[in-house]
């Protein structure tokens, strides 16, 4: 089909057609920038701690009073939990992931080391840690029950030793990259030497999908909190999650009815708070996406119909002269499509520029280019759906209407 | 003539409804949105205490080891107990605060009355005076009795109805960690937004419930919560002990004016230099005092997805202006046979432009009017997010007013162009035509 006819019908309305490329020029830059949002707060959504995160359980206990035999309550607490029906195993940690604490310390390779030391997210946790978490070792071994220290006798100790670390492997490929970890000394503690056991294939930092000094750089060390400094940790199958809970509130309370629970939840209710905010986000750059497009179809339908109500005569006379129904309807598609390529190439330079402005405003990563054809598309697509109703309508004109009018 | 052109719109408003309904819409949606965010970032981005917020300081020392240290880099943000004690004795601001948040459970003597863990705030006696915490009965406490320990304690109403019922709070015991306290001042219903004395614990987290002397809690052994720089080696010390290499008490000063602040600085950095040469400091003087306003600037108070919000409504809105001036521009050219008429019974091109002009506006404030509907269904939306700040999204009558503006302002410039084009209209060429 002949351009030249469009394009000399498109000059005489400059303005209008103008308006329309600027709509969809800007449509497809925020569009374009939007998914990309989406995009990176997806992937912040899908995080894998690489934990049996639908089978954990936490319970946070909080004392009323001092408590002098903090340690043998949790003792007690333990062994209790231990023996509740559908509980797998429970463990006593001095954080959690997704909960409303971090623990971070730096992380030395020699004694002393002044510079370039690292941050790493430091958890003590007591015996069966690893396994309640449902963590895997690609390395080394657990710590024997012999290396367990606890933690209210180390925090006496004028400079606490710690004989063993256990680390994940973001931190020990960051600190001996390609070699094996086992065997080699890092200092944590009041500067004094732990030897690397074991090697998680992933620990993950409290507060993942946010950004930490730490990173994704984890240690957890043989060391025991008593039920103040820590939270227990219960895995059990999915279905038994709230009836092992309620279990665990009254078995604990009836050790020591002081207590208050400060946390009692499933993991994945933990992490759907963790991540609350990122999915709003995620709904909210969709509603405006979906608005967007709506407001965008509606001026092109409103415009397209007025110039065909305007070109009335035109269309008559050319279906006079024999041109079909089709090549009619033909007519308005093909002006359609090349005002939504010229706003789509202009948008293109925009999606990028807006980038530009958001990295720098809120360090985001670059726009990936292949956002801009899937936006194109969209609205190639939204474009050609909004033309069809009036192009249709064009094209129903009978030419006698059409000549009268 | 205003009211003439009002009749011509209403009219050519009935000749195109669903054109202009189309028109109130994407206006309306454009400016809800933005009330929307902007009422969250106007609410969020406030002055907390305008009146003084110039002469209240945060102050920063750098009592950090050598350990990867940069000249001139941020100190660390809170103070160690023993320069906050120093400080706090040395008095050299009208008034000075040392304090921490943390989360200590209470009850009475009563046994019907079950422990509840509440939101505290262990702190020296200005406090009160210095952040202009509300009293509904009593009083705070004085520096004699943060020196000799007293246990007092001041509470919220809140949490004085929840203990007390309705009787008086003031001269009762209450039970904190097993400690015995008398309480001496209960707080009216106070919320400062953002919580700008202490964000280690969420910039927009409420007011404490229960308040000690940080000397009282200390001695008994309480901990704090929020944020713990340690350094160094701990010799077998507490982190709140005096002799710890922690920081993590916030300290801030009230000065008689803004004038006064250099000479604080000054004698912040004398401070640090003393510490240096007694040992204690190993880093060059690096003082911080910053005020209320460049304080939550610096710790970035503000969520970013706040104001990211807020940009991606503007351009919503801005899409929906364009949108506005098409759909405008393509029913002021369907009507120049009407101005063809007009002009050639006499109006002028100022009279057309006119028209249009409020044409626009009124269309603009009927947008104005679907906006703030659809901004009360926003903010009701952004309450019932999961975000601290959720329960604080709420109109106010500056909004009001500012969302009217926008309105009117949105429309008349929307309408500018097609205004423009309606007063060029030649009319002879329009009568022929017709």
């Amino acid at each position: 089909m002949d351009l030249m006819p469009i394009l000399s019908t498109l000059r005489r309305h400059k303005t209008a057609a103008g308006l329309i490329v600027v709509e969809i020029a800007l449509t497809l830059a925020i569009v374009c920038n939007a998914l990309h949002l989406i995009a990176t707060r997806l992937q912040v959504l899908q995080t894998d701690t690489g934990l049996a995160e639908s089978e954990l359980v936490v319970l946070d206990l909080d004392g009323t009073v001092a408590d002098e035999r903090a340690d043998d309550v949790s003792a007690q607490d333990l062994q209790a939990l231990r023996a509740l029906p559908g509980v797998k195993s429970v463990a006593l940690t001095n954080q959690v992931v997704y909960g409303y604490n971090s623990n971070n310390s730096s992380v030395s390779l020699e004694q002393g080391q002044r510079q370039g030391r690292l941050s790493a997210a430091n958890y003590s946790g007591g015996e069966g840690l690893i396994a309640t978490l449902g963590l895997k070792l690609v390395e080394g071994r657990d710590f024997r029950p012999e290396e367990y220290l606890l933690g209210s006798v180390l925090s006496k100790q004028d400079k606490r030793t710690v004989g063993q670390v256990i680390v994940n492997r973001a931190l020990a490929q960051r600190l001996w990259p390609g070699e094996p970890a086992v065997g080699k000394v890092i200092y944590v503690i009041d500067d004094t030497p732990s030897t690397v056991v074991g090697v998680l294939e992933q620990l993950p930092h409290p507060y993942p999908g946010r950004k930490t000094d730490s990173g994704d750089l984890a240690m957890l060390f043989p060391v025991k909190p008593s039920y103040r400094g820590g939270v227990y940790l219960l895995r059990t199958e999915p279905g038994q999650r709230d009836a092992v809970l309620k279990a665990a509130v009254e078995a604990t309370a009836r050790i020591d009815p002081t207590r208050v629970v400060g946390t009692g939840a499933t993991l994945q209710e933990m992490r759907a708070r963790h991540f609350a905010q990122d999915r709003s986000m995620v709904w909210l750059l969709s509603g405006v996406i979906v608005a967007l497009m709506v407001v965008t179809a509606f001026g092109i339908v409103g415009l397209a119909s007025f110039w065909v109500q305007q070109r009335t005569r035109m269309i008559g006379t050319r279906r006079a002269l024999g041109a079909t129904r089709a090549q009619i309807r033909r007519y308005f598609q093909l002006e359609n499509f090349m005002l939504t390529s010229s706003g789509i190439a202009i948008g293109m330079a925009g999606a990028l520029a807006l980038s530009l402005w958001l990295m720098r405003l809120y360090e985001l990563p670059r726009l990936p280019l292949v956002w801009l054809p899937v936006g194109a598309l969209a609205l190639w697509l939204l474009g050609q759906a909004a033309v069809l109703a009036p192009a249709r309508r064009a094209a129903a004109l009978p030419p006698v209407a059409a000549l009268r009018a | 003539m205003l009211l003439y052109y009002l009749d011509l719109a209403r009219r050519s408003v009935r000749n195109a409804r669903a054109l202009s309904l189309l028109m109130v819409l994407t206006l309306g949606l454009g400016i809800g949105a933005c009330m929307t965010t902007i009422t969250v970032f106007h609410v969020l981005s406030g002055d907390p205490i305008p009146h003084k917020s110039a002469r209240l300081f945060d102050v920063q020392l750098d009592a950090s080891d050598l350990v990867g240290y940069r000249p001139g880099e941020e100190p660390t943000f809170q103070l160690t107990r023993f320069d906050a004690d120093t400080l706090l004795r040395e008095r050299r601001a009208l008034r000075q605060v040392a304090m921490s948040g943390t989360f200590l459970p209470v009850r009475t003597d009563s046994p019907d009355v079950k422990p509840v863990y509440e939101r505290s705030r262990i702190t020296s006696a200005d406090f009160f005076a210095m952040f202009e915490a509300p009293f509904l009965r009593g009083t705070g406490w004085t520096a004699a009795d943060d020196e000799s320990r007293a246990r007092v304690a001041v509470i919220s109403r809140k949490l004085g109805d929840r203990l007390f019922g309705d009787a008086d709070p003031v001269g009762r015991e209450i039970l904190v960690r097993g400690e015995s306290l008398r309480v001496v001042g209960v707080l009216a219903d106070w919320r400062p937004v953002p919580h700008y004395f202490d964000t280690t614990l969420g910039a927009y987290a409420p007011a404490a419930d229960l308040y000690l002397p940080l000397a009282t809690a200390l001695g008994f052994g309480f901990g704090t919560a929020g944020n713990m720089d340690c350094w160094g080696n701990s010799r077998g010390q507490g982190p709140r002990e005096p002799g710890s290499p922690c920081a993590w008490a916030q300290y801030w000063v009230e000065l008689a004016s803004a004038a006064d602040a250099p000479a604080f600085r000054d004698y912040l950095v004398q401070y640090s230099e003393a510490q240096r040469q007694a040992g204690r400091f190993e880093r060059p003087p690096n003082v911080r005092l910053r005020n209320v306003v460049d304080h939550l600037v610096h710790r970035e108070v503000l969520p970013g997805d706040v104001r990211l919000q807020m940009w991606l409504a503007f351009g919503f809105l801005l899409v929906c202006l364009v949108n506005t001036v098409g759909l405008l521009l393509a029913k002021s050219l369907r009507r120049s046979g009407e101005i063809g008429v007009r002009r050639a019974l006499g109006a002028t091109r100022g009279a057309i432009f006119r028209q249009f002009l409020v044409e626009a506006g009124a269309l603009g404030l009927a947008g104005g009017l679907l906006g703030l509907a659809l901004s009360a269904i926003g903010l009701w939306l952004v309450r019932q997010t999961p975000a601290p700040y959720a329960a604080l999204a709420q109109m106010d009558w500056t909004m009001l007013g500012l969302t009217l503006a926008l309105a009117l302002a949105a429309g008349l410039l929307a309408g500018l162009l097609p205004a423009w084009h309606a007063a060029r209209v030649a009319p002879a060429q329009q009568l022929k035509t017709q």
